[in-house]
């Protein structure tokens, strides 16, 4: 008897739970270094919404290696949104899960990347090792601090955005992966996110250089505990970092969260959410809605695109981080 | 004894638990939902790969590495633990000294510490500019992000196995042996030689292969201060990471099953000894 009006009531508090979630909860699956902008993102839409539809909307988020998270999407996390480093992992979703569409990049403005950021090199105060471009992190004892490209989406773009001005140098394949080969062996410690390779290069003073998102290194820079320990010297060359977002289609229409999810994203695009993408360092897609104060923090970048320069991510995921790939191969000419 | 105990499920003892079949079968059913079934299913997909796609996982030169790497560190992890182990099991059983109590429930933490933290913590203490790594470079030590700092590490996640095999038989050991040997003139090395750590030997081989397993499979605490460069300090649980983070699916259960097989033997061998042991003690008696 006991047991019974135990399980009616779990029953009905399941039943409960699922209904009220059904239009009432979003899940954000993100990557690392977005946990603040997402914070006051998720905020500022749950009021905005509220206003807009009397619907309270509680968003959670998750964050964790982007690569990592996209693995439990496709595993059955039921993510509504997902908002990660790079495309080939939303890609990955859509092949390896079939999830969403194939053609999901297309759906929102701008690829679907509503915040963009860069690839720059922190150094120590008064650069004591002379930094200046990328030619300088192969010089002989010079320590370079960068993730791994295999476990880090970030470190994908850091290794990327070398390669890219390599090539523009070098022209000659093989010369370019001497030059690659010469900047891994300058590694002394590859940690296996963003987040723990500032630790590695901020905490325990461990290198010359960290190669980072500008994201990263701008918070690094104005932390009231690392304030004027740094600088940032922006390379000749870099690559525009594109962390794109997407809805998954197969969840939302299991939540009924489809309408909330896509109003979420899109608000990112808004004028509001353009300037939250600024105050938390991110480049904003719409830099027009942004004050030109809160985007004094960008300087002009020469860069290239993941699409112009690599041929698209399934492309340049296969080509360099494959197993096998060209990474591997550094890896094994720089021991 | 044996006698005693073959008649017990029959006896009419008032058992506390319900049932002896039912009890069993409960056991059994926990452990194969939580251990077996697992376990299974990784050999059936190891199983799929074949034979040939075995021995290419086998045949990678990193994955060598660094399965050489995690053995070897392993194995000194495990060494070092049941060392320093058994010095603080004795102490812990022998003596009466103020914070003993403190002392004894110390050895537990790492059990319930998060890995990462003391990964982390680790590799705070032992990096160039940490507490203790400052020092140690100073004298042309490097710890942090080389093989020594891996070892670190696996002796801290591996000292309470062979603190806590060893404590209940240094209990039950009593001193007597000890004085009886003193009485027919033996002296203190020939005493603790000849008379206790043969007793302990079982106990402190027994902690020492379960350090040594759990070294074997650890991730969280060893990457934040191995360093992680493919061929020098990647450890073999890394490469399964970054294996599934190339969708890799075949490639992560390759390693892990050869892990898992290599282990198992290592386990065996270990376990091996003592009884190898008794049949020498016994050939001597």
């Amino acid at each position: 008897m006991k047991h019974r009006t135990f399980l009616a009531g779990l029953a009905l508090a399941l039943l409960a739970g699922s209904a009220g979630a059904a239009n009432h909860e979003l899940l954000n699956v993100s990557y690392d270094p977005t946990r603040e902008l997402y914070a006051d993102v998720n905020q500022a839409f749950a009021a905005q919404w509220k206003k807009q539809t009397g619907e309270d909307l509680t968003i959670r988020a998750s964050h964790g290696g982007s690569g990592k998270q996209a693995r439990a999407v496709i595993d059955g996390l039921e993510a509504d949104v997902v908002t990660l480093a790079l495309a080939a992992d939303i890609d990955a979703i859509a092949d390896k899960g079939k999830l969403l569409p194939a053609n999901w990049q297309s759906r929102l403005p701008q690829n679907s990347t509503p915040y963009a950021s860069t690839i720059v090199l922190l150094v120590r105060k008064g650069n004591p090792k002379k930094i200046h471009d990328w030619d300088d992190l192969v010089r002989p004892g010079v320590a370079v601090i960068t993730p791994n490209p295999k476990t880090s989406g970030g470190a994908r773009w850091n290794y990327l955005a070398a390669w890219a001005w390599a090539s523009q140098q070098y022209r000659d394949g093989d010369k370019v992966l001497d030059y690659m080969t010469r900047l891994f062996k300058n590694v002394p410690v590859l940690d296996t996110g963003a987040r723990g390779a500032t630790t590695t290069f901020v905490e325990r003073g461990i290198g010359d250089v960290l190669i980072a998102w500008e994201n990263e290194a701008l918070l690094t820079l104005n932390d009231p505990e690392t304030r004027g320990k740094y600088e940032i010297v922006v390379p000749s060359l870099s690559i525009k970092a594109e962390p794109p977002v997407a809805w998954i289609d197969k969840n939302v229409a299991r939540h009924g969260t489809r309408k909330q999810a896509e109003a979420y994203l899109r608000f990112l695009y808004s004028a509001e959410g353009q300037r939250l993408v600024a105050k938390h360092y991110y480049r904003p897609a719409e830099p027009d809605l942004v004050p030109a104060a809160e985007r004094a923090n960008f300087p002009t970048v020469k860069w290239v695109t993941i699409d112009g320069a690599f041929g698209g991510w399934k492309k340049a995921q296969a080509t360099h981080f494959g197993d096998g790939g060209l990474f591997d191969k550094i890896m094994q000419a720089a021991r | 004894m044996n006698a005693v105990a073959k008649k017990m499920p029959g006896s009419g003892l008032r058992r506390p638990l319900p049932g002896f079949g039912l009890s069993l079968g409960f056991g059994l059913g926990w452990l194969g939902v939580v251990v077996l079934l697992p376990l299974a299913a990784l050999l059936l997909h190891a199983a799929g790969l074949g034979f040939s796609g075995w021995l290419r996982a086998l045949h990678d030169e990193r994955v060598q590495a660094a399965v050489k790497l995690s053995f070897g560190a392993s194995f000194a992890a495990a060494l070092a633990a049941a060392f320093a182990g058994t010095l603080v099991a004795w102490v812990v059983v022998r003596y009466r000294f103020p914070g003993r109590r403190l002392l004894d429930a110390m050895v537990d933490l790492p059990f319930a510490m998060p890995t990462a933290v003391a990964g982390i913590a680790l590799t705070a203490l032992y990096s160039q500019n940490g507490w203790i790594g400052r020092w140690l470079e100073g004298m042309g030590l490097k710890v942090a992000y080389t093989p020594i700092g891996i070892v670190i590490a696996l002796v801290f996640i591996g000292l309470p196995f062979a603190v806590r095999t060893l404590q209940p038989v240094l209990e039950t050991l009593g001193r007597e042996p000890e004085e009886a040997a003193a009485s027919l003139g033996a002296g203190r090395f020939t005493t603790l030689r000849r008379v206790v750590l043969p007793e302990l030997l079982p106990a402190v081989l027994t902690g020492f292969s379960l350090a040594f397993a759990r070294a074997l499979g650890e991730y969280g605490s060893v990457i934040f201060i191995a360093g992680n460069l493919p061929y020098k300090t990647e450890i073999a649980p890394l490469l399964i990471t970054i294996r599934l983070e190339e969708y890799d699916y075949d490639g992560a259960v390759a390693i892990a099953a050869l892990l898992l097989a290599a282990s198992f033997v290592c386990l065996l061998a270990i376990n091996a000894i003592p009884a190898l042991f008794k049949h020498a003690r016994r050939r001597d008696g």
